[in-house]
């Protein structure tokens, strides 16, 4: 299994050298989310809090990069802390009103969204971060700058994004605080009358989730040189990061990777494919199939089902 | 001295007076029965001492210090454990790892609170089932691992709540073993039991609840002659049978 990885992770640095700036571009894409979705996981998945307004954290991290930088002139490299701080902050405050006063299932779902909702309103309505036109980022290819010249740069910082929250992920599973979640999320009484402090334990989840998130709104502004208010705070992004793991397996260390590397191939050769018969927006539905497959057949994910095909095998 | 020193709990649920001013004391290594008619308030008595509900009244001293308005786990960490009368097993995690999450509030590192949650189900005889995930354990299995996992937190004080519910006459009479070995080794234990032939025999004193109130309370034998208790249980015409 380790020599599986590490062979995985081998193919993959090599790869950029192999394929076309097409497939790259693909590829970036793939690990931005899963690393997304990993971050999610923590939250979502292991503890089982699902949070569907995790764009929220995307857009605070960008915003704070993209405008520190501008104005006061801070490189992203510095500015991303700070982002996945300022979002952390967002995070404890979701999660303390969530958690203290017991808000489960779809209401903590509604208060996310609320959030998530609530920037992306703030941000359309205040022109000091650029209103309704959102902000845009002018091109220096400085690497100071968190800009690159080559696509291929840009893959190497998301492959790390992806490979770097996986291995925390992996750690985390394997210490008392990964124990907890992964209990939370099946009874959180009985895990009250056995010591756990589960509101500080969620607490801690939340925030590491959302800081995680917040660090990656860097990567997304810094990529896309533009951040529209619609765009970076709006539901659809959260669900981009929410489906991933879900597909993959929520609460499993390789879920939201598996689930990246399903989702976002389909989702780009269904857009490219419906677009060029003229369908836009075909490739939403077969999204939408697709999970209610997902729900149907494989409730806990594709990495589970996988582990289990694996096993039987002689 | 007293291990729990219970004086005056009152609990209401709107206008239902679930517990009304009860006084319980247990001393240290004693097994202290607490029975009562269904509804009597027994639970309810569990979920005030161990934090899940907060008294409307009264004081619960655990160990000299009070225990009122703490969080359950932190009276966890006290050192009383309670089990659930409806088992709360994590059902997707194997009988080793719900043990383990127990082990964790006294052993913080992994490799350390494994090896004690291991010796744990080991003694409860759930060792053959030590991967099993627990969703597929039977009734009485599921009660070991209850009682293992209460156990695995290292308590002074065990609050069983209806271990012996369910199960059939063979497990019960290696429960009641099981129950006899914890307290032999040291733990206190409070009991809540519908099996009388169990509570009696396990029990050293038994207070006995009747709509929130402690209507009688000795040694198993006192309490099976009074006269309320009959009353409470059967009804006031197995007191006095009426003439034929």
């Amino acid at each position: 299994m380790k020599l599986l990885a590490l062979l995985a992770v081998a193919v993959l640095v090599a790869l950029p050298f192999v394929v076309g700036s097409y497939v790259v571009t693909v590829l970036i894409f793939i690990f931005f989310y899963a690393y997304l979705g990993q971050a999610w996981n923590i939250v979502g998945g292991y503890a089982g809090q699902l949070s569907a307004g995790h764009a929220a954290f995307v857009g605070i991290g960008g915003y704070a990069a993209a405008l520190l930088s501008a104005h006061a002139g801070l490189s992203p490299w510095i500015g991303m802390w700070i982002g996945g701080a300022l979002a952390a902050l967002l995070g404890a405050v979701i999660g303390y009103l969530g958690f203290r006063f017991g808000l489960r299932g779809f209401y903590f779902v509604l208060l996310t969204v609320a959030f998530a909702e609530i920037c992306r309103v703030v941000a359309l309505n205040v022109d000091a971060v650029g209103g309704a036109l959102g902000l845009y980022i002018t091109f220096t290819g400085n690497p100071r700058q968190f800009q690159f010249q080559d696509n291929r740069a840009y893959y190497y910082v998301a492959l790390v994004l992806m490979l770097a929250s996986t291995a925390l992920v992996r750690s985390i599973e394997r210490h008392r605080f990964g124990a907890y979640l992964t209990a939370i999320r099946q009874d959180e009484g009985a895990c009250e009358a056995l010591g756990v402090d589960t509101l500080r334990v969620k607490m801690r989840a939340m925030i590491l989730s959302s800081f995680l998130t917040g660090v990656g709104g860097t990567f997304y502004a810094f990529y896309l040189f533009s951040l529209q208010p619609n765009a970076v705070f709006g539901i659809p992004l959260s669900v981009e990061i929410i489906i991933r793991p879900i597909v993959g397996g929520a609460g499993t260390v390789m879920g939201p990777i598996l689930g990246s590397f399903i989702l976002s191939p389909l989702a780009e050769i269904s857009r490219t494919y419906f677009a060029q018969g003229g369908w836009n927006g075909a490739h939403l539905i077969v999204y939408g199939l697709l999970l209610i497959a997902v729900v149907l057949f494989l409730p806990q994910g594709a990495y589970p089902a996988l582990l289990r095909l694996a096993r039987r095998r002689p | 001295m007293s291990l729990l020193e219970v004086s005056g709990l009152t609990k209401r649920f709107g206008g239902l007076l679930a517990v009304g001013g009860l006084d319980l004391s247990l001393a240290e290594g004693e097994m202290l029965g607490l029975i009562g008619p269904n509804g009597a308030g027994k639970t309810t008595v569990f979920n005030l001492l161990s934090g899940f509900l907060r008294p409307d009244g009264g004081e619960i001293r655990f160990g000299g210090r009070n225990v009122v308005g703490l969080k359950p786990h932190e009276i966890c960490r006290l050192g009383m454990a309670r089990t659930f009368q409806i088992v709360r097993p994590f059902p997707r995690l194997s009988v080793l790892d719900n043990v383990k999450v127990a082990a964790l509030a006294r052993h913080p590192a992994m490799a350390r609170a494994l090896e004690a949650a291991r010796a744990v189900v080991d003694r409860v005889g759930l060792g053959p089932r030590v991967t099993d995930l627990a969703g597929s354990l039977t009734l009485a299995d599921r009660k070991r691992l209850e009682l293992a996992r209460a156990l695995a937190t290292e308590p002074s004080l065990l609050l069983l709540d209806e271990v012996m519910a369910g199960l059939n006459a063979t497990e019960i009479d290696a429960m009641v073993r099981q129950v006899a070995a914890i307290n032999q080794g040291g733990i206190s234990v409070l009991l809540i039991e519908h099996n009388m032939r169990a509570v009696m025999s396990l029990s050293h004193r038994i207070i006995v609840l009747s709509f929130g109130e402690k209507i009688s309370s000795g040694t198993p034998r006192e309490v099976a002659a009074d006269r309320r208790v009959i009353e409470a249980y059967l009804g006031e015409e197995y007191v006095h049978p009426p003439q034929a």
